[in-house]
């Protein structure tokens, strides 16, 4: 029994981690890349070292193996927003057929502060509608 | 050790065939970090390239029964973790001082 679920959850991460390869290098720009490598690559790591945790019935290895998982799952998005913010304000372009660039003119290039939606709403007052219309044409 | 032939027992088939996924998984990431056109895409490249190679210690460990490949992959996962803020750091500050 615990063989055929080591089998399937290293299968499943297998293919998963294969996943993510054919997604960084088909995607079509930065953004969508690390989404696809960031997610897939997690998912698959993580499969994996389930099954060794399975493979392995020693309480010692599957503490470690668990503890693994979570660093994993607590690390990898950081690292990919990181990257990510640093990459958007560098520069690196969006992909042509990009429909929606929330972030294009609420970042200060030089201060490197976010400006949020919610206060230029609210310093605006009634003009809602408006606003509205404005932050979806810039 | 693990591809000897005539040694064809269902681990071993499986242990394979998870190399060779991890493999071609390899070498695609790879071709993104050659052709990479900035530089934070190579930093995903190599981030992925990390995790693959999480993954295929993790499949050693299991392939040859050893234990102690699992602190390998702990302080590989730590290691690439540190090397992917650092590289973002060092992306970040590059823009600002040009």
């Amino acid at each position: 029994m615990s063989e055929w679920i080591m089998t399937a959850l290293m299968i499943t991460g297998g293919a998963f981690l294969l996943l993510a390869a054919i997604g960084i290098i088909r995607m079509p720009d930065l953004y969508s890349r690390i989404q696809a490598a960031t997610k897939a690559a997690t998912l698959g790591v993580g499969c994996i070292i389930l099954a060794l945790a399975i493979h392995f019935v020693d309480l010692g290895i599957t503490v470690r193996a668990l503890l693994v998982i979570a660093f994993l799952f607590l690390t990898q998005p950081v690292a990919a927003h990181m990257i990510g913010r640093a990459a958007y304000f560098v520069g690196v372009p969006l992909w042509e057929n990009t429909i929606m660039d929330e972030l294009r003119g609420r970042y200060d290039a030089s201060t490197h502060a976010l400006e949020s939606p919610g206060s230029r709403i609210f310093f605006e007052g009634q003009d809602d509608n408006n606003d509205l219309g404005k932050s979806k044409d810039s | 050790m693990i591809l000897t032939l005539g040694d064809f027992g269902p681990l071993t088939l499986l242990i394979n065939f998870i190399y060779a996924l991890l493999g071609i998984a390899l070498f695609l990431a790879l071709a993104r970090l050659v052709r990479g056109p900035s530089l934070p895409d190579r930093v995903v490249a190599l981030d992925l390239i990390a995790a693959l190679t999480v993954g295929i210690i993790c499949t050693y460990a299991i392939g040859t029964n050893q234990q102690v490949f699992l602190d390998v992959a702990i302080v590989l996962a730590l290691i690439a973790f540190l090397g992917t803020v650092a590289f973002a750091q060092y992306v970040e500050r590059r823009a600002h001082d040009e």
